[in-house]
Parts: C-alpha cells; sequence; structure tokens
C-alpha cells in the first residue's frame, strides 16, 4: 500500500473519526445526489460524522478510489472500516441494518424523524 | 459518452454468466442507470464484495462513462 502516499493520510482520518463519509460538498451544502442521500440517512439516525470534500483535495478523491477499491463517491467509513457507497447505505438505511450496525459498534442512533 | 444498457448488461454477463439483470434507464438520458444483479456467485460475499464483483465486470467504465448506475445486488431465491 505504500505506493499510494495519499493511503497514511486517509488511513489516519478513517481511523480518527468513528464515521467519516468521503463525499462531493460539505454535510451542509452536498453538491451531488448521491452525496446529499448519505447526508440525509446519517442525519436522520442522528449520527455525528465528518464529511471529507473531495471536491477540495483531488489527491483524496482519486486515493479514496483506490484506497477502497470502490469507483465512486460518496463513501462511507465507520471505525476505520469501509462500509460501502450510497445504494448500499441505503439500503441498510431501509432494512434497519444500518442503525443495528452503528449501535454494535458503539454509536448512538438517535432518530430525529421516527416514521 | 452514455452507455447503452445492452452494453452494460452484456459486460455484467461476460464476468458473471449466470447472472440475471434487470436495468432500468432513470433519467431516459442513457446516462442514469439502475441495475438489479441476480447471481449464485454473490453466495456468502459481503454486499460491498458483490458490488465490487460487478464494477469490476464493468471494466473501470464506472465513475467514467457511466456516470451513474444504482445498483442493487442478491443471490438468487432458490441458490
Amino acid at each position: 500500500m505504500s505506493e499510494h502516499p495519499v493511503f497514511e493520510r486517509i488511513k489516519s482520518e478513517v481511523d480518527d473519526t468513528p464515521v467519516v463519509l468521503f463525499m462531493k460538498g460539505t454535510p451542509v451544502f452536498p453538491q451531488c445526489g448521491f452525496s446529499a442521500v448519505c447526508v440525509q440517512v446519517l442525519s436522520n439516525l442522528g449520527i455525528p460524522f465528518k464529511g471529507i470534500n473531495v471536491l477540495e483535495d483531488p489527491e483524496i478523491r482519486e486515493g479514496i478510489k483506490a484506497y477502497s477499491n470502490w469507483p465512486t463517491i460518496p463513501q462511507l467509513y465507520v471505525k476505520g472500516e469501509f462500509i460501502g457507497g450510497c445504494d448500499i447505505v441505503r439500503e441498510m438505511y431501509e432494512t434497519g441494518e444500518l442503525t443495528e450496525y452503528f449501535s454494535t459498534n458503539g454509536i448512538d442512533v438517535q432518530l430525529a424523524n421516527p416514521e | 459518452m452514455p452507455m447503452d444498457p445492452g452494453q452494460i448488461e452484456s459486460l455484467i454477463k461476460e464476468s458473471l454468466p449466470d447472472a440475471q439483470v434487470t436495468i432500468q434507464d432513470l433519467a431516459g438520458d442513457g446516462d442514469h442507470y439502475a441495475a438489479l444483479v441476480v447471481s449464485s456467485a454473490f453466495q456468502g460475499k459481503t454486499r460491498v464484495q458483490q458490488h465490487q464483483m460487478v464494477y469490476q465486470a464493468l471494466q473501470g467504465r464506472m465513475g467514467g462513462e457511466l456516470h451513474a448506475l444504482a445498483l442493487q445486488t442478491s443471490v438468487p431465491k432458490d441458490a
């Protein structure tokens, strides 16, 4: 992995913060519909997370694709583990798996809009 | 350049010959698709691994010429 110096930076980001979303834009102002979906899911679950705007960091933007072996942004990491992109996050949210995953990893879920 | 749904399907089937592929053109612009891929090759794999197998089949087009492919994968019910 050492052939990519940016991998070190990515690794420390995902190790230092429990929930990290690599996204286009910021949590307040997502600049892509898929990133916006992920932000909305995390907000609905009341999960604090760090958004990393890949549009401001071309090195991370390319690096994260190789790091995760995943071709698209957004990408969600929990406790250093790659969870998935928008489709997987949405599917896990709808089935309740995401809530369970956060709980078993010691991250408190506080439903914002219980339905 | 937009991709033809038939091309997406044949690329997936090249790697996953038993796959049942259902493709929907979401916006009618040849650029935003949703695909449901059902294959016994997904058995025992995580969702991330299943999606990675499909992306692999698309040989780097995903995120490039294929801008948006909402993906859902599963194992056949009788497998």
